[in-house]
């Protein structure tokens, strides 16, 4: 069967440049970066050569380069780093994100308020799952040592004001960390412009590795290592470097940036046209998230009377790979904390679906989802129906 | 395009090779396995719903490039399956599970749920056979292994269930399937088969019944084949059909469990001669043609799962149900259990056993 792929949020296939660029790191230029010798210094060439490389892309000459393993190890290293070398300096005790984090920052938010004495406030959205300026602004205290919002959320795809955001808190003195894992497949990002304390970001939602990520991190602010060893990474994140994996990230985002713009501006009429066509053809029907703020191959839904676990399998079955918040791989689906916190209500959240975008999606393809998906809604919807009259 | 099937998969070896065998085929398979009930199931082994047997059956599914998804059914199986269980067992019945969660479970929530996902098929690791008819019916007959023979506990399948349902692995024995799941590099070949019911896990049925307060122990009677009492008991569920021990003494000679009476809570016993009925009398049946239309006829009744199909013959009464009389009487019918006719290797259908008697 013709499969299509839809779910370019959650990952994406590795560019070929990408690939060719990673090839001699494996086996022939395999040195260690830390030895001394001339295979270590090739190796550490090729990464500081990547570091430069990425810092002049996001306009970032005011900010280290911490490479880790992903976007997750990038929130963790940001959170418990900045959380506990802060508090440190100034006793300050509380971590306020908002309320549609990523799990790797809600996990780790949580985990520090349990074992490590932080206090941990979520900040409420409005229901387009943006923050709230004033709201932040109010709760900004003495005591809140870290605030952690979301670029551009990977469910419902709005994007926020992060650079407003982390003046506000800059403002107060406060310490500023963004997950910019989605965001940056799609925003052009000038770090100069933005001026947040802490930036992650992930290789492979932007057709690089798996296994990759950094953390940008603003000259002088303060980070406790949480992988502590060798000397690697300036002392920030110690562990033999990986130097293929690297060098593939920083090629990606070479790519990336070259492309963002006009991808962006074919991706949003796809986008517009999957979103008006779920919506026109399909009764009870929501979009969730904002409808113009929001990152330009992300298309995110609700749908009255449906569980999205069963429209996700569904859609597999006629060979659409996409995604449910509500999706579940042992059988037992819930509904999104994201959804919930936009004020949806549990027995439509549980009834959602993402639909993402990238650079080999097709007009083509959004058509004959299009085509397809009100008629696998409505066979879902007699099935739900038939079950509650049992 | 291809037909899509939706395979029941519990990460054993027989529902794992069915998978296999449909991809060979050339169908578009998807597998899916069914999360039924959560008592003490996650802790026991062979059960088809722990997190180790998913995470087998979706290693098979990636090694044969098929989507794998578990499906929730809980709450159905816990009406259908296990409330019936526990109601059963209080009524004096010996229920059988496997039979209800194929009718209600897997062709009643897994087929609808696959085929409003878009299948066209389902399919299991059941040793069973559909052959069609001259008229494009389906029959149901015996899997070529007799030993692992499946059709008892699927014959309450209708004629448009069967319509949607193949079974990869009817004519083949299980060794073979074992040799088959050795040369795909299956990691589950070795795995045992299951024995035991899925749900009550490794307390057995008794424990199980226990723990979610069944009760069973209504006292009452026990009577002679002529209606004198002879004594009391302490509740049906601890007498089984044919049993000898425990009837007490005195009774000068040998005595037997004859039969079980629910509906007057009463243990009816009675010397070897005395043992064993010849006549079966069974809930609407079932038959697997849809509309049987012959009001008596002679078959092959199997009253068990692990029993030989006993010569007999049979006649339709006005409710649907039908009146079974056995060649020579036998000693374990039971109700609640099924009564399957067989005409030969075919399955003709099925009804549960209402009550027994000796004419």
């Amino acid at each position: 069967m013709d499969r299509i792929y839809l779910d370019y949020a959650a990952t994406t296939p590795v560019d070929q440049q990408v690939l060719e660029a990673m090839l001699p790191y494996f086996s022939h230029e395999f040195g260690n970066p830390s030895s001394a010798h001339y295979y270590g210094q090739q190796a550490d060439g090729a990464i500081e050569q990547a570091r430069r490389a990425i810092k002049s892309l996001f306009n970032a000459d005011d900010y280290d380069v911490i490479f880790t393993s992903g976007g997750s190890e990038s929130d963790n290293l940001a959170l418990r780093g900045a959380a506990l070398e802060q508090r440190k300096r100034t006793g300050a005790t509380k971590i306020l994100t908002s309320s549609v984090e990523h799990d790797a920052i809600t996990q780790t938010a949580s985990q520090l308020q349990q074992k490590s004495g932080f206090i941990y406030n979520e900040l409420r959205v409005a229901n387009n799952g943006i923050i709230n300026l004033s709201y932040l602004e109010n709760q900004l205290t003495k005591q809140v040592a870290l605030v952690s919002i979301i670029y551009a959320n990977n469910e419902i795809g709005s994007i926020n004001p992060i650079k407003e955001a982390a003046k506000i808190c800059h403002e107060k003195g406060i310490l500023f960390h963004t997950d910019a894992v989605q965001a940056a497949a799609h925003l052009q990002i000038d770090l100069d412009e933005l001026e947040v304390d802490y930036l992650s970001i992930s290789a492979h939602k932007l057709y690089g590795p798996k296994g990759i990520g950094l953390l940008f991190k603003k000259k002088f602010a303060p980070l406790l290592p949480q992988i502590t060893g060798g000397a690697q990474e300036s002392g920030f994140r110690a562990g033999t470097s990986n130097v293929p994996l690297i060098v593939g990230m920083a090629k990606a985002l070479e790519i990336n940036f070259g492309k963002v713009e006009s991808e962006n501006i074919r991706l949003v009429k796809l986008r517009d046209k999957l979103i008006t066509g779920v919506l026109q053809n399909i009764a009870g029907s929501y979009l969730t998230g904002d409808q113009m703020n929001r990152l330009s191959n992300h298309a995110s839904f609700v749908f009255e009377g449906l569980s999205g676990n069963e429209l996700l399998i569904a859609l597999d079955m006629a060979g659409f790979a996409v995604s449910s918040g509500s999706a579940c791989k042992v059988g037992n689906p819930k509904p999104s904390e994201v959804l919930l916190a936009l004020g949806i209500k549990p027995d439509l959240a549980i009834g959602s679906l993402r639909i993402t975008l990238g650079k080999f999606s097709t007009i083509e393809e959004i058509d004959s989802l299009i085509s397809l998906l009100p008629e696998v809604v409505k066979r879902l919807r007699n099935e739900k129906r038939s079950e509650n009259g049992r | 395009m291809a037909d899509k099937v939706v395979v029941a998969m519990s990460g054993g070896v027989d529902s794992s090779v069915a998978a296999a065998l449909l991809v060979e085929q050339g169908y578009d398979v998807t597998g899916m396995m069914l999360k039924m009930w959560v008592g003490d199931c996650d802790q026991a082994e062979n059960a088809c719903c722990t997190p180790e047997s998913i995470a087998q059956a979706r290693e098979v599914a990636s090694q044969f490039h098929i989507p794998f998804y578990v499906i929730d059914v809980k709450e159905a199986f816990k009406q259908n399956v296990v409330d019936y269980f526990i109601q059963a067992y209080q009524d004096g019945l010996t229920p059988n599970p496997c039979f209800h969660c194929n009718r209600t479970i897997k062709w009643g929530e897994l087929l609808r749920k696959a085929s409003d996902m878009g299948a066209e098929f389902m399919a299991t690791g059941h040793y069973a056979r559909i052959l069609k008819d001259e008229n494009g019916l389906c029959q149901l007959v015996k899997g070529v292994d007799e030993k692992k023979d499946q059709t008892y506990a699927l014959s309450g399948l209708t004629q448009s269930q069967l319509q949607h349902t193949i079974f990869p692995l009817g004519g083949l024995l299980k060794s073979e399937v074992r040799e088959m799941a050795r040369k795909y590099g299956l990691t589950v070949s070795e795995k045992e088969d299951s024995q035991d019911l899925c749900f009550v896990g490794a307390q057995g049925y008794r424990g199980f019944l226990k723990q979610y307060g069944t009760v069973l122990a209504k006292p009452g009677l026990i009577k002679n084949v002529s209606g004198d009492i002879v004594g009391e008991h302490q509740g049906l569920n601890q007498y089984t059909i044919g049993q000898r021990k425990g009837l007490g003494s005195g009774l000068g000679i040998p005595h037997y469990v004859i039969s079980l009476d629910s509906t007057n809570n009463e243990v009816i016993i009675g010397t070897q001669d005395e043992l064993g009925q010849n006549v079966i009398l069974t809930n609407p049946f079932n038959w697997i043609s849809g509309n049987h239309d012959k009001h008596f006829g002679t078959a092959q009744v199997k009253i068990r799962y692990k029993s030989i199909p006993a010569p007999c013959n049979y006649t339709i009464l006005e409710n649907g149900s039908i009146r079974i009389v056995l060649d020579k009487p036998v000693r374990d019918a039971t109700p609640g259990q099924i009564a399957v006719l067989y005409n030969e290797d075919e399955v003709l259908g099925s009804g549960i056993i209402q009550s027994t008697m000796r004419e």
